[in-house]
């Protein structure tokens, strides 16, 4: 299991080395940021001495190799705009998504497991076709639009929520709401899926002939069969999250990474974007050791290979 | 072919299609989506050229004039944005691109990540090790993000749209193309073709695409409403479609200055996004139980539910 891990954990580190040349080169290709720093009067001189300062002026191999030579010691690079080390913003609104991500998939897996248990019990009844109904429209429904209509309703026309910012619980449901909708669709429908066929196995047949209570068939004896699926999919919909995340962060005005990641890819700040682009990238790879490892737990044909 | 064998091939023809219809017709939500699906791709190719003209024209009396009446024509029966633009036009023009650059993207996706996935399947080594570390590193980050990224360096506008949006969807093509090519490499039917000496080519060409394509087929289509929504996504951050191109995504973005005001602007290109990707879900997994053996019968059966 360790030599399983770690083999994961080498793959996961290839990619991150690759996702940060691909951001390095691609971020500076987007223009001369000396242009967007200084005002249109400055003179060239300056802007001569801007640029050498910030080492825009070497070679891009010159430049990616003092940012790996930086990264080695820890040093993120500096804010342009902000004026202090990249890292520090980033880690700043780290935890704000984290929080959000978190509430939102634990609410997501622990709804999905509970109405797709149910539809899976009696598949094609009422109660599953509805089910299939609201948990397809939740995976289709763009996100964006959803927080406009639920801006529109809640909060201009009911004034029952604020429109944007943080603070109170109240600011919690909106955003929450919404970042919820996509992951709990996507998870009902994978629930039920597995639950209809293990609910149609022969253990289950074995546990309703000895007298096992339905609930008990139901929740412990299938569910508990059905979750590797899940963790899969919840795995890649937390991941996913981050996507969403900049848009609602967007749109409800929090603090977020994904907010800040937007804002300083506008501003052409290279160095958070980095930071941000790397800060991101790390918590998915540790996830998905953790999902690795959940997998190694649960299922002893991996745990003894 | 003989003239005997004509009417015997014609037979079987003909009923697949009736029992696919038939099944269609059984699955109320399935058939509804696949009308509204034929609705949306006939406005998408015929709607420039019908109401190209009322989509642009200005018209200052109306502006933001509200949904629900028909006193200025069926155009303005949604309402008219805040140039005075009739919304219903602008929906069914703004289909075109919508679905046309989603359309684009998945077929892109889907070439370019077949073809390598049969390199990296079929010849293996170091190029088949290069193009699995390259698509770890697309998938190892969210791919909306990686889009945006990709985008500030690019100039945003249709064609770049489509070749951002078919490279974050590469990686899912290469994989089952990838995986498919291990197995059926290894098959009878391939060895036999290499010992009376075919080409690699050959071999790649006559047997192996054909049994890859179904498969990849069945994934754009699935594929198609998520790329559709992240156009959307992309175009709403105002990083993808820029005016005077506009999708459905853009105008959400548009609308939404107006949200205090007039509501119709956001609401209903929005609502167009999501009920074309659910209509396209629900065929994909009506299609998805009508292929399925074991599944099937549900569809078969009259629904004892209904009575």
């Amino acid at each position: 299991m360790g030599q399983y891990i770690s083999r994961r954990s080498v793959h996961g580190l290839v990619s991150l080395i690759g996702l940060l040349i691909l951001v390095f080169f691609l971020s500076r290709l987007t223009g001369d940021p000396t242009n967007l720093f200084l005002p249109l009067d400055a003179s060239v001189e300056t802007r001569q001495e801007f640029a050498e300062r910030h080492g825009f002026n070497d070679p891009l191999l010159v430049q990616f190799g003092r940012y790996i030579g930086d990264l080695a010691q820890f040093d993120f690079g500096t804010s342009l705009r902000q004026q202090r080390p990249a890292m520090d913003a980033a880690l700043e609104a780290f935890p704000t998504t984290l929080k959000l991500a978190a509430v939102t998939m634990f609410l997501a897996i622990s709804l999905a497991l509970i109405v797709g248990a149910l539809a899976a019990y009696r598949p094609g009844g009422r109660f599953d076709r509805t089910a299939s109904v609201i948990s397809l429209a939740g995976a289709s429904a763009p996100d964006f639009w959803v927080a406009i209509v639920g801006i529109l309703v809640f909060a201009v026309s009911l004034r029952w929520l604020p429109t944007s910012g943080t603070g109170t619980w109240l600011h919690w449901i909106m955003p929450i709401t919404v970042l919820l909708i996509r992951p709990f669709g996507l998870l009902v429908q994978v629930v039920r899926g597995t639950m209809i066929s293990a609910l149609s196995s022969a253990y289950v047949k074995t546990a309703r002939a000895k007298g096992v209570k339905e609930r008990v068939i139901i929740f412990v004896h299938a569910l508990r069969n059905s979750t590797l699926p899940v963790i899969t999919v919840a795995g890649d919909q937390a991941a996913a999250i981050v996507n969403g995340a900049v848009i609602v962060e967007t749109i409800f005005g929090w603090p977020g990474i994904g907010r800040l990641m937007i804002d300083s890819i506008i501003q052409r700040d290279f160095a958070i974007v980095q930071a941000t682009v790397l800060l991101t990238a790390v918590a998915i790879f540790v996830m998905n050791i953790v999902i690795d490892v959940a997998y190694a737990v649960l299922d002893p044909r991996i745990r003894h290979n | 072919m003989s003239e005997a064998s004509g009417p015997v091939l014609i037979a079987p023809e003909e009923r697949p299609i009736r029992q696919v219809a038939l099944l269609l017709w059984r699955d109320k939500f399935a058939f509804v989506a696949a009308a509204y699906l034929s609705i949306v791709a006939f406005f998408a190719v015929f709607g420039p050229w019908l109401v190209g003209d009322l989509a642009t024209s200005l018209n200052l009396r109306l502006r933001n004039a509200p949904p629900g009446s028909i006193e200025h024509g069926w155009a303005f029966v949604l309402g008219a944005d805040a140039l005075g633009r009739s919304i219903l036009a602008r929906l069914i023009v703004a289909s075109q691109n919508t679905l046309g650059i989603a359309a684009a993207a998945v077929c892109a996706a889907m070439i370019c990540g077949g073809t390598l996935g049969l390199i990296a399947g079929y010849v293996g080594k170091w190029p088949g090790a290069i193009i699995m570390r390259f698509t770890d590193v697309l998938m190892s980050f969210p791919s909306l993000l990686l889009a945006l990224v990709v985008l500030f360096v690019f100039e945003p506008g249709v064609k770049n749209v489509i070749i951002v949006l078919a490279i974050t969807r590469i990686p899912i093509y290469l994989r089952t193309t990838r995986a498919e090519v291990l197995e059926i490499r290894e098959r009878m039917f391939v060895t036999a073709a290499r010992v009376m000496g075919a080409g690699s080519i050959r071999i790649v060409l006559r047997h192996v695409v054909p049994i890859v394509a179904p498969t990849l087929v069945t994934i754009a289509a699935i594929d198609f409403a998520l790329v559709m929504l992240a156009e959307s996504a992309l175009s709403f951050l105002g990083v993808g479609i820029q005016p005077p191109e506009f999708t459905w995504g853009a105008m959400v973005a548009l609308g939404r200055n107006y949200l205090g005001s007039a509501w119709w602007l956001a609401f209903w290109p929005g609502l167009a996004i999501m009920l074309t990707t659910l209509a396209l879900n629900l065929l994909s997994s009506w299609a998805r139980m009508a292929t399925d053996p074991t599944q099937r019968w549900r569809l078969e059966i009259t629904d004892k539910y209904d009575g």
